[in-house]
């Protein structure tokens, strides 16, 4: 029986390095949001396309849509346009967020990559990037119809991430809705 | 001659480039010192979202600029640090904070230690009082009468 509790500092110190083990396969980068589960919080912006056109959180309701945080300063999304232009032409509905940008940049970005955007809101000062706690684009959010945030991905969203990420989840909130 | 001058120049540009460099210079904005004091406590207590591990008072990130400048406004607008440390976690998670809160979650990080503590104090006790058992044990000597008869049963065998 004595000799058992010989073997307690073997099992702590397996056990403790199976710990760190795993804690070694997260990406500490990866943030949980704040937001999830959460409304959308409520802004007043001007639309890229049209500075006299106000954007406010309406239009992130209504149906099952994909928040994309962009900016032509950040290098990631020039990877990730792309992916964005395919969804859109599979019919996935997504919302731009022009981040801390220039509409004249931006404009002439969405001129030449092609435009996956529903709409797109005008963000120069970055004001809905902090309250929706944006710390580098590109940010994604799946927002459903009641405009409630359901996910968040900082990063790129390429074809694996949108299947196993969003897709499953893009899928049961528009049964649900 | 020539080459002494161009060090120096480019000494100089390294200076400069270092103040430029040199971020967190948000508290100068406030003209009190109570509130310098103030801002720069609650900026050093708040985590970078970008970085792994910089106070957004160290940072250089752009988002730790938002944070500052979102700091300073909401103090001019009479928030308690509570209010204001809230507003970061609730937009950017409890990340954010270099103090955690206390919850369920995070109750293992807060109590550990001291269940740690009590374990090992524990163990310690334990074999300390073992050990004086044993030792007791040892140095029990046989009486006169004891050893008579002890000898007595060796002898017989």
């Amino acid at each position: 029986m004595n000799r058992v509790w010989l073997f307690l500092p073997l099992v702590l110190a397996v056990t403790l390095g199976v710990v760190l083990y795993w804690g070694l396969g997260e990406d500490p980068s990866e943030l949980d949001s704040a937001l999830v589960g959460r409304e959308v919080p409520s802004f007043e912006l001007p639309v890229l396309h049209d500075s006299k056109a106000p954007a406010g959180p309406q239009m992130l309701k209504g149906k099952v849509q994909l928040l994309n945080v962009w900016a032509t300063w950040c290098a990631a999304c020039r990877v990730e346009h792309p992916h964005l232009n395919r969804l859109a032409k599979q019919g996935v509905p997504i919302v731009g967020l022009n981040y801390k940008d220039e509409r004249g940049a931006a404009l002439e970005w969405l001129a030449e990559r092609g435009d996956p955007y529903t709409q797109v809101i005008y963000d120069p000062e970055g004001s809905l990037g902090f309250d929706l706690g944006v710390y580098g684009a590109p940010e994604t959010y799946l927002i459903d119809a009641d405009g409630i945030v359901r996910h968040r991905h900082v990063g790129v969203v390429d074809q694996d991430v949108w299947e196993s990420d969003f897709e499953p989840l893009y899928e049961r909130y528009r049964k649900d809705g | 001659m020539n080459d002494t001058v161009k060090t120096a120049e480019v000494v100089l540009l390294l200076l400069a480039l270092l103040v430029v460099a040199a971020p967190g210079m948000a508290q100068e904005r406030f003209e009190d010192p109570e509130l310098r004091e103030r801002f720069s406590e609650l900026t050093r207590e708040l985590r970078c979202p970008k970085c792994q591990n910089e106070s957004i008072a160290e940072s250089g990130a752009p988002i730790s600029e938002d944070m500052r400048e979102r700091v300073r406004r909401m103090m001019q607008e009479g928030a308690t640090d509570e209010a204001i440390r809230q507003a970061m976690i609730d937009r950017f998670g409890s990340y954010v904070s270099y103090r955690p809160e206390f919850a369920p979650r995070t109750w293992a990080l807060w109590i550990g230690p001291f269940v740690a503590l009590v374990i090992g104090i524990g163990v310690v006790l334990l074999l300390v009082a073992r050990n004086r058992a044993r030792r007791q044990i040892e140095s029990s000597e046989l009486s006169e009468e004891e050893r008579r008869r002890a000898e007595q049963w060796l002898r017989n065998e």
